[in-house]
């Protein structure tokens, strides 16, 4: 649901400009989660569920530590979990894995109903399900395979960054229930500077010499960023994409070919008004003299 | 007005007029017409914010989405039958290509000029075939649009080739129903009283479509 205490900044499928795009003193929030200190206890997942109401769905097994293979429209939040062995030795990495809250985002984009996704101006990209239409081309914008459909409502689904509770001024639901602190909520500024500064760190202390943030450019930088071992591969932690970015082919159908379309559609109109005036109807002659 | 119970394509009625289209043609067109403009609105609606007000002709926009895929099968499958009624009449023939190098003068109304045409001349036969072959491309297209969620999400990238293509195929249909419905409507008048009753005067027969009406009048 839109949150009335927040700003909005961008909306789907939205003639116009939007009232609050580039006004607001809202302060860019963000998430910042550092894998290395988590542990994978999942508490973050259950406080997930607690707040938004979901029930706990099923677990497989697949011979690791892994719960079950992907998020869902009503499991937001997921440790995403890898054992990684190279000439080091063996690493078990763990990344949470949600939305990312892109600050150009790809559901945004491709989203062609009005008011099925807003971004607000503190950053975060939320689904409204009343104007969704079920078409999922959300799903196809998002370069993190975030946004999941549900079949009965027909509606997407996804992590909202706890709007609701953030409008409130609160912490997103999985930040409270982080037992190593590896989750820290704050805006961006100063958790880019945490991140960094927790980078540096690890470079300079562990054998983790390739530590970074991972914010990527691709999609104008995220309000989840992450701490990664490794910030040279990211593909290692369940599949992070390395350069994540719109399909480009969404950016040129969303813009240039969109317009040729309906330039086209206006010549067309125009072109046969034009006609009827200069030239207007055939006339039969009723006395047709032109043999059988 | 009432209906001629002869129905035949070309027989001759009382007060000189002459049946230009079956009952069974007429009813196809119509299925294919009323299927392809519910598509065409609500499509526009997905395809710009500008046009998305249209979409509550499908009463929501949530139910727009779920009818516009039926309504095109439906178009589809109306298209199909207009095939197997129309395929043979809308191959070329050797009079099209003059029809077709006079173009001009029939833009123009100078129709004294125009090479005479058969039962649906160049124009019209192009005109078919842009929706035959574009209801095809969308019948394609418009199946992987409906349901993506069957869609292995490593195959997802598909869809960003083939809503354009949907939609590009879509406008050549656009561009050739606004010349359809303008021919039909106003640039040649008694057209639209042709496809709704299916008779036309015999001087209309014999100005717009001359060997056809000629062929008739033989028989």
């Amino acid at each position: 649901m839109p949150n009335e205490n927040m700003e909005i900044k961008a909306i789907s499928g939205h003639p116009g400009p939007v009232a609050g795009g580039n006004v607001s003193r809202d302060y860019d929030v963000c998430k910042l989660i550092d894998t290395t200190t988590c542990i994978g206890c999942k508490a973050c997942e259950v406080a997930c569920l607690e707040w938004n109401g979901y029930e706990f769905r099923e677990t497989t097994f697949d011979n690791t530590y892994q719960t079950m293979p992907d998020t869902e429209w009503n499991y937001w939040n997921l440790i995403r979990f890898n054992e990684h062995e190279d000439e080091n030795g063996l690493q078990f990495l763990m990344r949470k894995d949600q939305c990312m809250h892109c600050a150009d985002p790809g559901c945004l984009e491709a989203c062609p109903a009005d008011g099925a996704i807003v971004q607000y101006a503190n950053g975060i990209v939320d689904f409204n399900q009343e104007n969704c239409i079920g078409c999922q081309y959300c799903v196809t914008g998002c370069p993190f395979n975030i946004p999941k459909f549900n079949p009965t409502t027909k509606k997407v689904f996804k992590c909202t960054l706890c709007s609701d509770r953030v409008g409130a001024g609160l912490e997103p639901a999985c930040i409270k229930s982080c037992p190593t602190g590896c989750l820290h909520f704050g805006t961006k500024e100063d958790m880019k500077v945490l991140a960094e500064k927790r980078a540096d760190q690890l470079r300079k202390n562990t054998a983790h010499t390739h530590a970074g943030v991972y914010d990527p450019d691709g999609v104008g930088g995220t309000h989840v960023i992450y701490v990664l071992h490794d910030i040279d591969h990211p593909e290692r932690y369940g599949g992070l994409p390395k350069n994540p970015r719109v399909p480009i082919m969404v950016r040129l159908w969303k813009h240039p070919l969109k317009w040729i379309g309906n330039i086209g559609m206006i010549f067309g109109v125009a072109g046969v008004l034009l006609h009827y005036v200069r030239y207007g109807p055939k006339v039969v002659d009723k006395k047709e003299t032109r043999k059988p | 007005m009432s209906s001629p119970t002869v129905v035949r394509e070309g027989t001759i009625l009382p007060a000189g007029e002459i049946v230009r289209y079956t009952h069974k043609e007429r009813v196809v067109h119509w299925v294919n017409g009323v299927t392809y403009l519910f598509c065409m609105l609500t499509g526009l609606a997905f395809y710009s914010p500008y046009l998305y007000w249209l979409s509550y002709v499908g009463g929501s926009p949530a139910a727009a989405r779920t009818l516009h895929p039926w309504s095109g099968l439906f178009f589809f499958v109306a298209m199909i039958w207009m095939h197997s009624l129309w395929k043979l009449q809308m191959v070329a023939t050797p009079e099209d290509k003059a029809w077709k190098d006079g173009i001009k003068n029939y833009i123009e109304n100078r129709d004294d000029l125009v090479p005479a045409a058969g039962r649906f001349n160049a124009g019209q036969k192009l005109f078919y075939w842009a929706m035959y072959y574009s209801a095809i491309i969308l019948l394609l297209t418009g199946v992987v649009m409906w349901f993506p969620e069957l869609m292995p999400r490593g195959w997802h990238w598909v869809l960003t080739i083939v809503v354009p293509v949907h939609a590009a195929a879509a406008l050549v249909t656009i561009g050739a129903f606004i010349i359809h419905v303008y021919m039909g409507v106003l640039m040649v008048p008694g057209g639209l009283k042709g496809i709704l009753y299916g008779r036309v005067s015999e001087e209309w027969a014999a100005h717009h479509h001359k060997l056809w009406y000629n062929k008739m009048k033989k028989q």
